[in-house]
């Protein structure tokens, strides 16, 4: 793995060979392996290790970026010439600020985050994940199951250093299980990752996983239209993370998020508050930002109101020059920006639902609702319309009818068509948040949800 | 890079190999965008590196590396074997390859420009007139354009003597018009949604797909939106345009049709298939109409699917899927060919880059035109009542390819033959045998386009694949339309 020494070596080089006015790099990489299986066999097994250096540079206003993954003097040359090439033929940006040094990247009030490198995680090896992966086999054949799924392990780095004197580096480990259950006509399936693998209950998550595929067999059909909808954890993720792209700055001036207007307004139930945590204890990733900045804890929903969105350094200062500076509440920099140059701007990246006061688990959720559908997850969800920010997408792998506070089947799975405002102004109880992943979205610190008038509009044939 | 792949190859065969196959790939992209008159971002990436696939006591191990040194390549292999290794504690069936005589060969991309001959000021100077162009129409409130030009040079030698270089460009352009007002935003795109068109080619495309000449229209439609009526629901005859209908082919034909999902392998994440081995060749998949292939040669046109040989050394292929609406193939791999009764692999493995496991992906999955002539004018001409849809805006389908759901940008109401108005948010829903049952008519060649799809997504790690589809419009007889909106 690329040291922070080694890193800053190789900025000092390239350093060397620019003639831009302000240089930029930043580095990313490390190694990853995935073991993967399906029908109860390991049939697919991989390994990388890779390291990216970009660089960019300016040139009285001017700026773009450019990439290798060769660390040699001739490909640090080239990547340079390519750089600064690039950069020298664009046109000023009016908007384009100073890069930030380690006062100002600092400065806005630091993070201390949690180290999130494991040396056990680091250390797994492909055999150790092939013994993971037969007591997982062994729990599906218990119960004349069929599994797939991943056990994945991984350290990582992301580093970043400028012209300026600002450096910072971030390494961190990795550990993921997706489990799978399939029986003949039903399924069922789990998901947790964590930096630390010892955090990780592969067996606990495969029966969970075989249960929901066995209590789903047989599936009834029940008519599509409104329901009381208990959503898991990994299901509530899936689908609000659709609406975090709309949580910055940039959005906003653009005219193309759905807060357009809405900002210091209640748009959401009482119930929901969220706000942007890198250094939540059950949250993961660097703590500074694509320019160096340190990522802030920032209070993004409040009792249903929608209080503020995230800035990168130059949008905050657009913002505030802009027409809708009074409308936006807070603006300053918040250290969420992507790298530049890009079109987004920033956005959310650490989401944490706030706990409420009386949570309640998935199975009080249950016992008190009359008649509604348990979901396990939800798949293929798309924006049909984004002011409203409807989306649609399907119910998978372990849909249940619940009726009189009991689950009472499985069902063939269901298609939804529903706001996310709605959704979030009919939520009747949630559980304690947990860090959860899905598939359509980034990892968030979510609870379950039980949510009144979910609109599902049409049936599948399983 | 033989030499490289030889060290690769040595190892593993000296530490019990029994086939290895090795990829060394260099890759180069730029990819410019502009959003309201400003450059949005500009790159430029190389990556280089190469990875071992090997089988030993018969299963799989993959490893890849960014050095290239003899040490970690060999380091590399090592790995590989120690994988497949581990691999083979739980396994039930020996990996079983189908027979592939080994290649020795050169393919590259045919193309007039090399898109990277030509120069920054020239692309950015061309997104700017664009944006110009979409700005200059009151009420457009966010113009987006991008320009994409990637270039990749693979390597490919196996333990069985294949040795193939390949050279392949790719060029995608399109841009984006936003309006918002009051509480909508509408978007209209061209050439296509979400990236534009793509092909193998070099910068001749930009020429073709006519940017600047469309932007005024498109912006003008953007805005118009605002003053349309919501597309009416129940139950229409629906005419697609070719760049939806390409979609549409990808998501409910191109992925139900990869034998791997149909095999399981892709439970955990993509999903499965209802296609199952028992329906090849009995299931009625389409009207007789429907005539799909599954075409990688490049006389099929210059798609992303379109290649040399795959990334296991199969020379491409062109498979029938569906015949006159009988369902008859589907994409195959060397592992898996044998287990449709097939003696050779459909050429079809494939993978984003050095650092990817090659698994079984879409190359162009195309829906034949029709053999009488048949503009889309003509084809509107003929219909009673429909709704035309134009340019992809949302999908969405189920884990395995039935239930589907499309959003479209823009659609035109059509009565006796006329479109009489624009409506907005047009959308559509169905199941996807029934839906290709209910196809009939389909227009011709002049109106075929095969289109490109840069980022379709599956595996784990995911990767990302460009894959390409052609389609001429068609008409759907008494589709369920707008029942996104039923409820809302």
């Amino acid at each position: 793995m690329l040291t922070p020494d080694k890193a800053a070596e190789i900025f000092d080089r390239i350093k060397n060979l620019s003639s831009a006015d302000e240089v930029e790099v930043l580095f990313s990489g490390g190694h990853f392996a995935l073991t993967r299986f399906a029908n109860n066999t390991i049939h697919q097994n991989v390994a990388e290790e890779n390291h990216v250096v970009s660089v960019r540079t300016v040139f009285g206003g001017k700026t773009a970026r450019a990439f290798t993954n060769k660390f040699d003097d001739e490909s640090l040359r080239q990547v340079v010439r390519a750089a600064e090439s690039l950069a020298r033929v664009q046109h000023p940006d009016p908007d384009l600020l100073p890069m930030p040094d380690a006062l100002e990247a600092g400065r806005s009030a630091a993070t201390q985050t949690p180290s999130r490198h494991y040396v056990e995680t680091a250390g797994i090896t492909p055999e150790m994940r092939a013994e993971g992966v037969k007591k997982i086999v062994g729990v599906a054949e218990k119960h004349s199951l069929t599994t797939a799924g991943v056990f994945s392990s991984g350290e990582s780095f992301e580093g970043i250093f400028n012209s300026r004197g600002l450096s910072k580096w971030h390494t961190q480990t990795s550990a993921e299980v997706s489990i799978t259950m399939l029986a003949a006509d039903s399924s069922g399936w789990q998901k947790a990752n964590s930096p630390d693998v010892a955090h990780l209950d592969p067996l606990a998550l495969a029966e969970i996983a075989a249960q929901k595929a066995i209590n789903s067999a047989r599936p009834s059909e029940i008519a599509a239209g409104k329901y009381t909808v208990i959503l898991e954890p990994a299901a509530v993720l899936d689908i609000v993370g659709f609406m975090f792209w709309d949580f910055s700055g940039m959005s906003i001036l653009d005219q193309r998020s759905f807060l357009t207007g809405r900002i210091g307004t209640k748009l959401f139930g009482d119930n929901i508050t969220i706000w942007d945590d890198v250094a939540h204890p059950l949250q993961a990733g660097s703590p500074f930002d694509g320019e160096g900045v340190q990522r802030q804890n920032v209070r993004l929903v409040e009792n249903g109101i929608v209080r503020r969105v995230v800035y990168a350094r130059a949008t905050a200062e657009r913002m505030k020059r802009s027409e809708y500076r009074d409308k936006v509440g807070p603006i300053a920099a918040t250290g969420h920006g992507f790298a530049l140059p890009n079109e987004m701007g920033e956005m959310p990246l650490n989401i944490v639902f706030a706990p409420v006061r009386d949570p309640q688990t998935v199975e009080q959720m249950i016992a008190s609702t009359e008649r509604g559908v348990l979901v396990t997850r939800l798949w293929y969800i798309r924006e049909v319309e984004p002011f409203e920010k409807m989306l649609t997408g399907m119910t998978r792998d372990g849909t249940f009818y619940v009726e009189n506070g009991r689950v009472q089947s499985g069902i063939r799975n269901l298609r939804f068509n529903e706001s996310l405002i709605q959704m979030l102004s009919n939520v009747e109880a949630m559980s304690a948040p947990v860090r959860s992943c899905g598939e359509e979205s980034f990892d968030m610190v979510v609870p379950a949800m039980k949510v009144g008038e979910f609109n599902f509009t049409e049936v599948t044939k399983f | 890079m033989k030499h490289i792949a030889n060290w690769a190859l040595n190892i593993a065969a000296l530490r019990g190999a029994s086939y290895a196959d090795v990829r060394v790939v260099a890759q180069r992209s730029r990819s410019l965008t502009t959003k309201n008159g400003k450059v949005g971002s500009a790159s430029d990436a190389e990556s280089v590196g190469m990875n071992v696939r090997a089988i030993v006591d018969g299963a799989w191990g993959f490893a890849a590396s960014a050095e290239l040194g003899r040490g970690a390549v060999e380091a590399t292999a090592a790995r590989a074997v120690e994988i497949a290794r581990a691999s083979a504690r739980v396994k039930r069936d020996d990996v079983r390859l189908a027979p592939e005589k080994p290649a020795v060969a050169e393919w590259s991309t045919p193309f007039k420009v090399d898109p990277f001959t030509v120069s920054v000021e020239q692309n950015i100077d061309l997104l700017l007139k664009i944006d110009a162009e979409l700005r200059s129409v009151a009420g457009v409130t966010l113009a987006e354009t991008n320009l994409n030009f990637n270039r990749e040079d693979q390597w490919f030698v196996s333990s069985e003597g294949a040795d193939i270089h390949q050279s392949k460009i790719s060029t995608g352009a399109g841009y984006a018009a936003y309006a918002f007002a009051g509480n909508e935003i509408q978007k209209r795109s061209y050439p296509n949604s979400y990236g534009g068109q793509w092909q193998n080619k070099g910068y001749e495309l930009i020429e073709e797909l006519k940017l600047v000449e469309n932007a005024r229209r498109i912006a003008e439609e953007a805005v118009a939106l605002h003053q349309a009526d919501q597309c009416p629901e129940g139950k229409f005859d629906i005419i697609l345009d070719s760049s939806q209908l390409g979609l549409q082919i990808h998501e409910s034909v191109g992925h139900p049709i990869e034998l791997d999902r149909v095999l399981g392998m892709e439970a955990n994440f993509a999903g499965t298939s209802f296609l199952t081995i028992d329906k090849l060749r009995q299931l009625r998949y389409g009207s007789e109409l429907v005539n799909v292939v599954a075409d990688a040669r490049q006389e099929h046109g210059p798609g992303l699917g379109t290649f040399g040989f795959d990334d296991e050394g199969v020379a491409a292929q062109c498979t029938p899927i569906i015949a006159s609406g009988l369902f008859m193939g589907y994409l195959s791999s060397r592992e898996t060919a044998h287990t449709i009764g097939e003696s050779r692999s459909g050429g079809t493995l494939r993978a984003e880059s050095w650092n990817r496991l090659p698994m079984i992906r879409m190359t162009n999955i195309s829906l034949l035109p029709g053999e009488k002539p048949l503009s889309l004018e003509q084809l509107i001409a003929a219909s009673d009542h429909g709704i035309l849809m134009q340019t992809n805006r949302s999908w969405s389908i189920d884990d395995k390819r039935y239930n589907f759901q499309f959003g479209c940008e823009i659609g035109w109401e059509i009565k006796n033959g006329k479109r009489i108005r624009i409506v907005k948010n047009p959308s559509y829903s169905g199941i996807t045998t029934e839906f290709w049952n209910s196809l009939d008519a389909i227009c011709s060649r002049d109106e075929w386009t095969l289109w490109g799809t840069p980022n379709c997504g599956k595996g784990q790690p995911q990767q990302v694949m460009g894959t390409g589809h052609g389609a001429a419009p068609s008409r759907f007889r008494g589709i369920k339309v707008g029942s996104a909106f039923k409820g809302s």
